[in-house]
């Protein structure tokens, strides 16, 4: 089981990397490699040139800057693991980043190619869909932004030109006290989840919830926000009745059937996890300051 | 066939000078080309860590990375883990607690452990867990190998 061969480049500057993307056909970019070398090992890709993104300057930076956290494309996961500010300003990060893949690969893999790679169950594509995450690509053409909502194209498939390459994530902070939870359901630690489940929640001065999100992973070809859970979880004061409650309608939320898991069985897990994430999010919430 | 490229990889602090295609993955390449056969090949697709390395101070998969990535990097195997005759205290912590059998996940256990237990001394015994976890032994079983790398532990402290 050994990759196929191909053409290797290694650039040193993003407009090297543009400008190789534009002559070069059937090239893939190589991130951390943690999924790419599988597939290559696997023969599931057969690029005629890999184009290595690991020497290339500045794309490697955690920052914080308008109420928004700034990470470079290829970020390594164990620098946002370890990251005071990612814990700070996005815990929700910290915690889904605990289950992705082991501590080698984590040494490895990057955030901008957990992103790429696009895997419906990735801890981190569900994260960046609950926390509205837009990515910055550069291209010929020079950059653009794509709010993650619209990323996911296809199974696997994220919406970028073959002759772009994705070099920022910038992920909008919830304001400190905000509820959070990542929780997944996986055959064993460090597998991709068959189902996750993250939740965000703000509440108010008298202790109602003001805002919500709940992510399904795992589900069908793309994390899947729960609309009619963040919706009915508005106004309402945080308790275990009212999740249990509200998260039956993930049961309608349409899933995959594969070899893991029937479509049923990822309907039950999703209405489970989301009440679990909740219930988690309710006890680390604390109330907003009161305005009077 | 891809083109051979020239490269320079440095292994437990020998500079090794070999020809390797770009496909060539880092354990082949440490294996084949630098003839250090003590890091093994297990699944080649990064689930067994059977060909955990340490790479400037970080353990990893070197299945999972090609030799070219590893130039200018310092690059440490289980062949450098003992200080000469003197067996390293997670060596004779794993002979002492039979962490072992068939031996052929070992040198992965020894490199992340190696690597977890100097950077973090003081680790918790979740952690160490959760840590260990990512490696696979199809024969001894995992109670025997936490238990050396706890023994290890304490002795490393000067416990």
């Amino acid at each position: 089981m050994k990759p196929p061969p191909f053409q290797y480049y290694d650039p040193r500057t993003l407009a090297d990397v543009v400008g190789l993307l534009g002559r070069l056909e059937n090239a893939k970019l190589l991130a951390g490699g943690q999924s790419l070398m599988p597939m290559l090992n696997m023969r599931f890709v057969l690029p005629d040139h890999v184009i290595d993104l690991n020497r290339v300057d500045g794309l490697s930076y955690i920052r914080e800057r308008d109420r928004a956290l700034e990470i470079g494309a290829m970020t390594r996961q164990r620098d946002l693991e370890f990251s005071d500010v990612v814990r700070a300003r996005c815990p929700l990060v910290h915690e889904a980043i605990l289950e992705v893949g082991h501590r080698q690969t984590r040494n490895r893999g990057t955030i901008g190619g957990s992103l790429c790679h696009l895997d419906p169950a990735a801890e981190l594509v569900s994260v960046a869909a609950a926390l509205d995450a837009t990515v910055t690509v550069a291209g010929p053409n020079g950059t653009r932004e794509i709010a993650f909502a619209d990323f996911p194209v296809a199974y696997m498939s994220p919406a970028i030109e073959p002759q772009e390459v994705l070099t920022e994530v910038r992920i909008p902070t919830w304001p400190p006290g905000h509820g959070y939870a990542f929780v997944e359901f996986s055959r064993r630690h460090g597998d991709f989840a068959i189902v996750s489940a993250a939740a965000l929640i703000e509440a108010d001065g008298s202790g109602k919830i003001s805002r919500a999100s709940v992510t399904l992973g795992g589900m069908g070809q793309g994390p899947v926000r729960a609309r009619d859970v963040e919706q009915a979880l508005l106004g309402q004061a945080p308790n275990e009745d009212l999740f249990r409650e509200v998260c039956e309608s993930c049961r309608a939320i349409e899933a995959m059937d594969d070899i893991h898991a029937s479509a049923g069985y990822r309907q039950h897990l999703a209405a489970v996890l989301a009440r679990r994430a909740l219930t988690k999010a309710a006890a680390r919430l604390q109330a907003a300051p009161s305005m009077h | 066939m891809s083109e051979k490229l020239d490269i320079t990889l440095n292994i437990n602090g020998r500079d090794y000078a070999i020809r390797v295609e770009p496909r060539k993955t880092l354990v082949d390449a440490i294996r084949d080309e630098c003839g250090q056969t003590g890091t093994h090949i297990g699944c080649e697709h990064g689930v067994c860590g059977a060909c955990t390395i340490i790479l400037d101070d970080e353990a990893v998969r070197s299945c999972l990375m090609f030799a070219v990535q590893a130039v200018g990097k310092r690059i440490r195997t289980i062949e450098g883990l003992a200080d000469g005759d003197t067996l390293h205290p997670l060596q004779r912590a794993f002979m002492e607690h039979h962490g072992l059998q068939c031996g052929f996940c070992t040198p992965g256990f020894l490199m992340l452990a190696a690597n977890v237990l100097e950077q973090r001394p003081d680790i918790d015994d979740e952690e160490l867990i959760d840590v260990l976890a990512s490696n696979l032994c199809r024969c001894t079983g995992y109670q025997n190998i936490i238990k050396a790398v706890r023994a290890a532990a304490r002795e490393m402290r000067g416990a």
